[in-house]
């Protein structure tokens, strides 16, 4: 029975690459803004909780609720100073410009805290275990994955059931026209960056209680968080949550077979079902 | 005057498309603008509402200078319009895309869910649909009905009648009345001469970026309007 802990393994730690990409995924889904510094800001978000559990005495939890406003408003100045700017027909300029933050956080990340590899204590939960009979499953991937689930409903309820969900997906089809109904399109992209940036700060949560962390590590966790949500299909949160699961079973039944194959599982995955289907697996009706 | 345009001009790059126009729409009037393919009848439309930005005295609103102004705040000012081509959004549904209408505003006025319903009752079969899976006229009852959610003073009409079937066209202009009723001044942009000057108090005749003609229905003839829409005597 020990493929069936891998899997489960494997779902759990799809969870936290949903919660790495729901973000990118929203934002994506809005504006079709790529933004480069995601997994910077993930680990920018990290660096906060923990000064919030170092500095202050918090524990992690409190920490990041307190971090969630902040990155909020973060995101909300991201937006309006510098990323409505340069959004236009040319996906370049973005690109550019979220490359540019990218390594501008890392270097400022690096001066700030060195380059010294930190985690986020989160005390007895760190090596708590439940044990379901077929599977011991850790505490921590278990609310991580717990905890994306209620982020990408979160989302959903928001994008499909509220008025501000209506502007979102009217502003996405046709910015021009929602002008014409009194929607502001740059305040909607501001609100949902804003938006994105507290699911970052979730995800910084997970990241920075299950492993270590430093300045460089950004880039990676973009990969796997692109990974998931084009796996998915651009712009649909539970095909970014799929997506998440499906690296995460890669990758824990690569590392089953050679702890080396781990990573390069993962890639295979994305690669094969950019093969079979290239628009990913739940792809929007209208691109 | 509720709305006003002052030596109104318009360009897309070097291209000249509004040559100082001058147009009036007071409280509760229908006004028809006519005039054929390219006169330059949608740039005006678009340069009411924001989507083309002017120098600010060019568009008056109670008098007030609002040519630069956003579409949004146009809109949130209680100027509504049905765009060319309808643009009802794909990814919202029918109610969707009528509660989208009245969520920046929700002006005095008889209209919401219900009046829009009331006014056009396929749409209320058809609520949960997407709003594009619906025929040209029943799109075009959607987008009507998406403007009129905000209870605008004034509701700009950029071709309502453009591709659909004459006894579709006849439900839609029936509309216009309740709108007026409800005490919405109308702008009707056409190329359906009949349907204008039926509807309308006065007609503005337009031809190559210009205002060729003034008038009241009543008191043109087939000539004045020949002559004004193609420049050439009948």
């Amino acid at each position: 029975m020990i493929w069936v802990d891998t899997l489960v393994q494997g779902i759990l730690l799809g969870g936290l690459y949903a919660l790495f990409a729901a973000g990118l995924s929203l934002v994506f889904g809005i504006m079709r803004l790529v933004n480069l510094a995601h997994g910077d800001l993930i680990v920018f978000a990290a660096y906060l909780v923990l000064m919030g559990v170092t500095l202050l005495g918090l524990s992690p939890w409190v920490a990041a609720l307190i971090a969630m406003p902040l990155m909020f408003a973060l995101g909300w100045l991201l937006q309006i100073g510098v990323l409505n700017r340069v959004l236009g027909k040319d996906i370049l300029p973005p690109l550019l410009v979220t490359f540019g933050l990218s390594v501008a956080l890392q270097n400022g990340l690096l001066e700030a805290f060195s380059a010294d590899s930190r985690r986020i204590p989160a005390g007895a939960l760190e090596g708590a275990s439940l044990d379901l009979g077929i599977v011991t499953v850790g505490v921590m991937p278990l609310l991580t994955f717990i905890s994306a689930i209620i982020v990408i409903v979160a989302l959903n309820a928001l994008f499909y059931h509220t008025a501000l969900g209506r502007a979102f997906r009217a502003t996405s089809d046709d910015a021009v026209t929602a002008g014409l109904m009194g929607i502001e399109p740059k305040r909607v992209f501001a609100m949902a960056t804003g938006i994105a940036m507290v699911v970052v700060t979730i995800a910084a949560l997970y990241l920075g209680m299950r492993a270590n962390f430093d300045p460089s590590i950004g880039p990676a966790r973009l990969i796997y968080a692109f990974e998931a949500v084009i796996i998915g299909g651009l712009g649909s949160l539970w095909g970014t949550l799929a997506g998440g699961v499906i690296i995460g079973v890669a990758q824990t039944f690569g590392a089953a077979v050679n702890p080396e194959w781990q990573i390069l599982a993962g890639h295979i995955a994305f690669l094969a079902v950019m093969l079979l289907k290239p628009r990913g697996l739940f792809p929007r009706a209208v691109d | 005057m509720l709305l006003e345009t002052h030596n109104l001009t318009a360009s897309y790059g070097q291209f000249r498309a509004l040559f100082g126009v001058d147009i009036a729409v007071d409280t509760g009037e229908c006004v028809a603008i006519i005039g054929a393919n390219g006169a330059g009848k949608s740039t005006l439309m678009r340069s009411i509402t924001g989507i083309i930005r002017n120098e600010p005295a060019m568009v008056l609103h109670w008098g007030e200078p609002i040519g630069a102004r956003p579409s949004a705040e146009i809109m949130k000012r209680g100027i509504a319009m049905v765009p060319e081509g309808r643009r009802l959004f794909p990814s919202l549904s029918v109610e969707e895309n009528l509660l989208i209408g009245g969520q920046a505003r929700k002006g005095d006025g008889p209209w919401n869910l219900e009046a829009v319903y009331d006014l056009f009752p396929i749409l209320r079969e058809r609520r949960k649909n997407a709003g594009t899976a619906l025929s040209g006229g029943q799109q075009q009852m959607v987008a009507i009905g998406r403007a009129l959610m905000s209870n605008p003073e004034l509701l700009l009409c950029d071709e309502i009648s453009l591709g659909l079937a004459p006894v579709v066209i006849r439900d839609i202009y029936a509309a216009l009345p309740k709108v007026r009723a409800g005490g919405t001044a109308i702008v009707v942009v056409e190329q359906d001469i009949g349907k204008a000057l039926a509807v309308a108090d006065r007609v503005y005749c337009m031809m190559e970026g210009r205002v060729t003609l003034v008038a009241k229905p009543a008191d043109v003839t087939r000539q004045d309007i020949h002559a004004a829409y193609f420049g050439e005597a009948a």
